[in-house]
């Protein structure tokens, strides 16, 4: 089960015709799906497709109704291989990740995919993260589509053209016989909107239909003759019947006067904020309509040559506005240009930053630095010279912090990389690879371990070439989530077959946490529809793994210290891999504290643990804070002039999870840190036994004071 | 054909879109003020686009949250999916800092920007690693936003959210509301919230507060008074009392700088030992005054009162168990933890002895020999070095930290109290060395006694830095500007942990003397 619950959103799913959806663009997407008649469903978790994943495992009565069949894949790959289904068989099918990390890992089925084809409509959604928030390398999914030639919508980021995105998609994959990307922005997945809805259409044919009804053509294997043939295929009948359709259906859209010296070519999901910058110039109104011509290409590959060769008829220059790098596109569009014999100048990048987002700011300076050189006349007075000066505003660059995202308050990982950084205070750095997932913060100050990422549950792959051994041994990091992913196979068999002399800490939290909380193998919950609580360290003894260390509780730092310390100087040799187990904090404070408090209104016994700092003790050098990095873990400022440093102080938002004792101790820091546990509804007995203890106490405080003088604040 | 266009003014309805966006630590709630925010516009005629790019900077990074919103007739407004620089109407900062990346990012501007931020902290882990103190200037980020914002609205609407059991996003949508920004009444804001249906109550008290706070402006939580700087009130037998008035008078005599501090170092002295050792207190510091004048401002008087109040008023196992025991602690906790009637309170302490602690209680003698014998002292840590959690709320837990924390009477005959007394005296003598000299060396040099802190290595490491410091000083003592090279190590070695930055600044006077 995910971070949250989407029963209410799965109503939504059930509209039919005549209704109107308003919500986010990637569920908009998930309803689409079903209203075109979807057979299957698959993909795998990830900013910023995570809601359709979730939605869909939280839907399985409604897609038993329809005969939908929905698998969670345990990866990209598995997930690409799936559209197998629709190769010999009239089925749609979708599948769902992130880009481009997701297809790096899907693109080996989808190369093989892409060759033999497809009958029945075969869409990928790609979630592309890329700019502002990304988590992930910068690249575009784009080159993936192109080398395996699969098409590739990007539509204009509105609910209407998405869901219709997905029904064209389906219909052009149909008769070109080829899957078709459909990449989605990661702003694009998030905007909200409305859309009229249809009735949610049953697969014309079910999977289990299919499967009672088995077919097979050899000549869709990627094997010789038949490899070659499919490469003529792409071309010769693949590529214009998409081309044909493409046009037929008008999936690109064109938007101003259709006269003018100039205009704009643009992916489709540039095109909102290519608009405001517009506005902004004046050259468009609040609904769109445009001076100067558009040309959107909700079909990002291929390009349609006759098509664009009519848009710059009669054009001077255009600018093609594509967001990411290499530019693609307008290497194509200019080819096109050139092989026509055509003198239509061709402007993009350069005008435009060859790198980095498309941002409001980039766009409106890159289109008036454009129409200033080829159409002066249409740049506004207030642009060509402004009158009125700026007020300066005071330069905050060296004021405010930078705030990467880091743990979550209590979260499980912290007391690991604390341990790790306590470890290598002993023993010296080692060489540490991380991995994909919440544990790749730990790479981030206060901690600092880990120096590479090689892709998700490759951390420990990442240190094979030491897995000799020697001096020092290697440390590698990886999560549950990227364990399932592809740990398994790439980092633990590739370890264990080469007989590695390195450590791997396997960060268990229980879920796919960084995604969103999803349920993987080794999950706790019991879920009806997935098999899980199978734990990792079996999955290691499986593979041969003799030194397994389970960790149930990473909050104990200087056990956690101590196996890492085992680990690293055993003369054992042969992998050792240490399971470090702990729920997920921000998933266990969901599922837990309705429950508690329910537990206290009922009168049941509850104790609610939070640390607190005695102030008068704590020297405020943060040592602790080097250890911790909680949120809850602040800093207050004393109101006593003796004073200097601020002193440590937690707030409110504790969850006792008890890192800042244990870290206290570990490091053997300072006895400032104290936990509280408030006992709710205590026995009568507790109670009385307290107030018995409370007497005796309060009579040794009261002699002692009264010895003594005693400051205090004035009342 | 090829006619230039006409160009065009803007589209006067555009002046119609109000664009909005929300800067927020990940996990404060922007997902849900952001739903708030586009069904208020919805539900009043608008039409209105949301987006965020939640993704991983959910997880306590900085996050953006951005709506538009225009009056819904004649066709559907073509948003745009990002903030501009330069082109926010209502820019909401649910943190400090973020508002100052708000400005940074160029998203408040004088023409158009309405500010509403929080002026709560919550440090960045840069801010609080660093072992002195690193915390941003929020006054700089408050003078920038008077500037860049055409209206600028701040409180604490954390404090306001917290105070009302709720959370900040419902108290910065009432600050949202109070702004008039948005073209729709109170109600219609409450009726949002009403509609999101989880919470409502406390969410609807938090927005209240949010509204008045709001209102009120930041004038209404100004920082208090500065208290007198007598701020106790002083308990006790009327025999110890006549000897406190003794000895606080003769500290009140005292030239007015040094006073201020003296009083409180008095008193902090005090509360550590005994009257004896406050009287001990005056007379080193008598020693100091009577090489400073007035015209010097009193400054190495005032220095010296302050920071040979904290090197006398040491951290060792005798002071952390008194203030452990205390009644007024026991009392605060319960407040802090919000202990109500009929719960109890469980307190653990967390206690990590080691041999230089315990050898350090020990008579000065036989500390010293015991400390000079590694075998012994590797006995000790066979003994003690283990982590102990203390249950200070059992009577067994208690009585032992009471007994420790009564033993000052012991605590003279210490070796820990005669090392800190050489070490108190030794860098006394090495600041009033430099007296004659050079006055602002001598301050500086007291002043690094805010490098020695902590417990076990932390304390250890601070000694060093403190070490390595005079050491640099006294490389340059002959320079006139000793002094500010000294300001200099000293900032230096409180930028890390390691004293990377110190020992980077040695160097660098190595390489000229």
């Amino acid at each position: 089960m995910a971070e949250r619950s989407f029963k209410a959103e799965v109503e939504h799913l059930r509209k039919g015709a005549g209704d109107t959806f308003t919500g986010e663009g990637i569920l908009a997407i998930t309803k689409a799906l079903l209203e075109n008649g979807v057979g299957y469903v698959g993909g795998y978790q990830g900013a910023p497709i995570s809601h359709l994943m979730d939605v869909l495992a939280d839907a399985e009565e409604l897609l038993g109704e329809l005969g939908v069949r929905f698998e969670a894949n345990a990866n990209e790959a598995a997930a690409g291989a799936m559209l197998a289904a629709s190769v010999h068989y009239p089925i749609r099918g979708a599948i769902t990740f992130k880009g481009p990390v997701g297809v790096n890992v899907a693109s080996d089925a989808l190369a093989n995919l892409a060759s033999g084809g497809v009958t029945g409509g075969a869409l990928i959604i790609v979630g592309e993260d890329y700019g502002e928030g990304s988590s992930i390398m910068q690249e575009r999914t784009h080159a993936f589509a192109m080398k395996s030639q699969m098409w590739l919508l990007d539509p204009r980021p509105n609910l209407p053209s998405i869901v219709k995105a997905v029904g064209d998609g389906f219909e052009l994959s149909e008769v070109s016989n080829t899957p078709v990307m459909l990449t989605v922005r990661i702003r694009a997945c998030h905007v909200t909107g409305s859309f009229e809805t249809r009735d949610n259409k049953a697969p014309t044919l079910t999977v289990a239909e299919a499967l009672a009804n088995p077919r097979s053509d050899f000549k869709r294997v990627v094997l010789p003759p038949f490899s070659f043939v499919h490469e003529h295929e792409k071309i010769d009948q693949r590529w214009p019947a998409a081309e044909k359709f493409i046009r037929d259906k008008g999936l690109n859209e064109f938007f101003g006067p259709k006269q003018a010296k100039i205009g704009f070519v643009l992916q489709g999901g540039m095109y909102n904020n290519v608009i405001r910058a517009l506005q902004r110039l004046g050259l468009a109104d609040i609904f769109g309509n445009t001076d100067i011509p558009l040309y959107v290409l909700n079909v990002a590959y291929p390009l349609v040559k006759d098509e664009f060769l009519e848009f710059c008829e009669g054009k001077d220059s255009i600018l093609v506005i594509e967001e990411g790098q290499p530019e693609f596109i307008e290497q194509t569009l200019t080819t096109y240009l050139y092989r026509a014999g055509s003198k239509v100048q061709v402007e993009g990048k350069g005008i435009l930053p060859m790198a980095g987002e498309y941002t409001g700011q980039v766009l409106l300076d890159s289109i008036t630095a454009y129409l200033k050189k080829a159409a002066p006349d249409m740049v506004p007075a207030m642009v060509r010279a402004p009158n009125e000066e700026a007020p300066k505003i005071p330069d905050l660059t060296k004021v405010v912090p930078i705030r990467p995202p880091g743990f979550c308050t209590g979260c499980p990982e912290r007391p690991i990389f604390a341990a790790i950084k306590l470890v290598q205070k002993e023993l010296g750095k080692h060489q540490i690879a991380g991995d994909i997932g919440c544990h790749l913060f730990g790479s981030l100050p206060p901690f600092e371990v880990g120096g590479q990422t090689m892709g998700y549950g490759l951390g420990p792959a990442g240190n094979g070439a030491f897995e000799g051994g020697g001096k020092k041994r290697s440390i590698a990091m990886v999560g549950d989530g990227g364990f399932w992913h592809n740990g398994l196979s790439s980092s633990f068999t590739n370890m264990a077959f080469n007989k590695a002399d390195a450590v791997a800490v396997v960060v268990d939290n229980y879920y796919s946490a960084a995604t969103g909380g999803q349920d993987i193998m080794s999950s706790r919950a019991k879920n009806p529809t997935k098999a899980t609580n199978n734990p990792i360290s079996k999955a290691l003894e499986g593979i041969g793994i003799k030194w397994v260390r389970q960790i149930d509780r990473t909050y104990d730092v200087t056990h956690m210290r101590n196996v890492l310390r085992e680990a690293l100087t055993t003369p054992e040799k042969g992998p050792k891999v240490i399971v470090a187990s702990s729920e997920c904090m921000l998933n266990k404070q969901r599922r837990e504290k309705p429950l508690t408090a329910k537990a206290i209104k009922e009168g049941r016994r509850v104790e609610t643990p939070r640390f607190g700092v005695d102030e008068d003790i704590c020297t405020g050098d943060h040592a602790c804070m080097r250890l911790s990095g909680c949120p809850s873990l602040g800093l207050k400022v004393l109101d006593d002039p003796l004073r200097d440093d601020p002193v440590a102080s937690i707030d409110q938002s504790c969850v006792g999870c008890g890192n800042c004792g244990e870290v206290a101790d570990a490091a053997v820091l300072c006895p400032s840190f104290y936990e509280a546990r408030v006992v709710h509804n205590p026995s009568a007995m507790e109670t009385r036994i307290a107030k018995w203890r409370d007497g005796i106490i309060g009579w040794l405080q009261s002699r002692r004071a009264a010895r003594r003088l005693n400051f205090g604040e004035a009342a | 054909m090829n006619a230039p266009l006409a160009h065009k003014t803007p589209d006067t309805r555009l002046q119609g879109i109000i664009k909005l966006a929300i800067l927020a630590v990940g996990g404060q709630g922007g997902g849900v003020l952001t739903n708030w925010i586009e069904d208020l516009a919805r539900a009043n005629g608008y039409a209105a686009q949301a987006t965020s790019v939640a993704g991983v900077a959910q997880r306590t990074g900085a996050t953006v949250y951005y709506i538009e919103m225009a009056p819904a007739e004649g066709g559907t407004p073509i948003f745009s999916l990002m903030p501009a620089a330069g082109d926010v109407d209502v820019m909401i900062a649910a943190e400090m800092m973020e508002a100052g990346r708000s400005i940074l990012r160029g998203f408040v501007t004088p023409d158009r920007t309405t500010l509403i931020a929080s002026t709560h902290r919550s440090l960045a882990v840069s801010e609080k690693m660093v072992p002195g103190n690193g915390i941003a200037s929020a006054e700089e980020v408050m003078a920038a936003a008077e500037i860049a914002a055409r209206r600028f609205i701040a409180a604490n609407f954390d404090q306001v959210a917290v105070k009302q059991g709720s959370v900040i996003s419902a108290s910065m949508f009432g600050a949202l509301a109070a702004s008039g920004a948005l073209p729709f009444p109170r109600s219609a804001f409450e009726d949002a919230i009403r509609a999101g249906g989880k919470g409502v109550e406390a969410s609807l008290r938090a927005f209240n507060a949010g509204f008045e706070a709001a209102v009120a402006g930041v004038q209404a939580e100004a920082a208090p008074a500065p208290k007198p700087v007598a701020k106790s009130t002083v308990a006790g037998p009327a025999r110890l009392r006549a000897e406190w008035d003794r000895l606080a008078a003769r500290a009140a005599a005292l030239p007015g700088p040094v006073a201020e501090m003296a009083l409180p170092g008095l008193e902090k002295v005090v509360d550590f030992q005994d009257l004896a050792y406050g009287a001990e207190y005056l007379d080193r510091l008598d020693k100091v005054v009577a090489q400073d004048k007035a015209e010097n401002g009193w400054v190495l008087g005032r220095e010296a009162a302050k920071y040979i109040a904290n090197a006398l008023a040491y951290d060792d196992i005798i002071r952390v168990a008194d203030r452990k025991t205390r009644a007024a602690r026991f009392a605060r906790i319960k407040g802090e933890m919000k202990v109500k009637d009929g719960n109890l309170l469980h307190l653990t302490e967390y206690f990590h002895p080691q041999a230089a602690e315990i050898s350090g209680m020990m008579p000065a003698a036989m500390g010293a020999r015991w400390q000079a014998d590694p075998a012994r002292m590797a006995r000790l840590n066979r003994w003690f070095d283990k982590g102990r959690r203390l249950r200070s709320d059992s009577l067994t837990a208690y009585v032992m930290l009471y007994v420790l924390g009564g033993m000052k009477g012991w605590r003279r005959r210490t070796l820990r109290h005669r090392q800190e007394q050489d070490h108190l005296q030794a860098w006394l003598d090495t600041a009033m060395s430099y007296r004659a000299a050079n006055y602002d060396l001598a301050v500086e040099v007291l002043r690094c006694r805010r490098l020695v802190k902590g417990y076990s290595d932390t304390h250890t490491r601070g000694l060093s830095k403190f070490d390595r410091v005079l050491d640099g000083i006294a490389l340059v003592a002959n320079r006139s500007d000793a002094a500010d090279w000294a300001r200099r190590l000293r900032e230096a070695a409180l930028k890390d942990e390691e004293g990377k930055e110190l020992d980077g600044a040695i160097q660098t006077i190595r390489s000229f003397v």
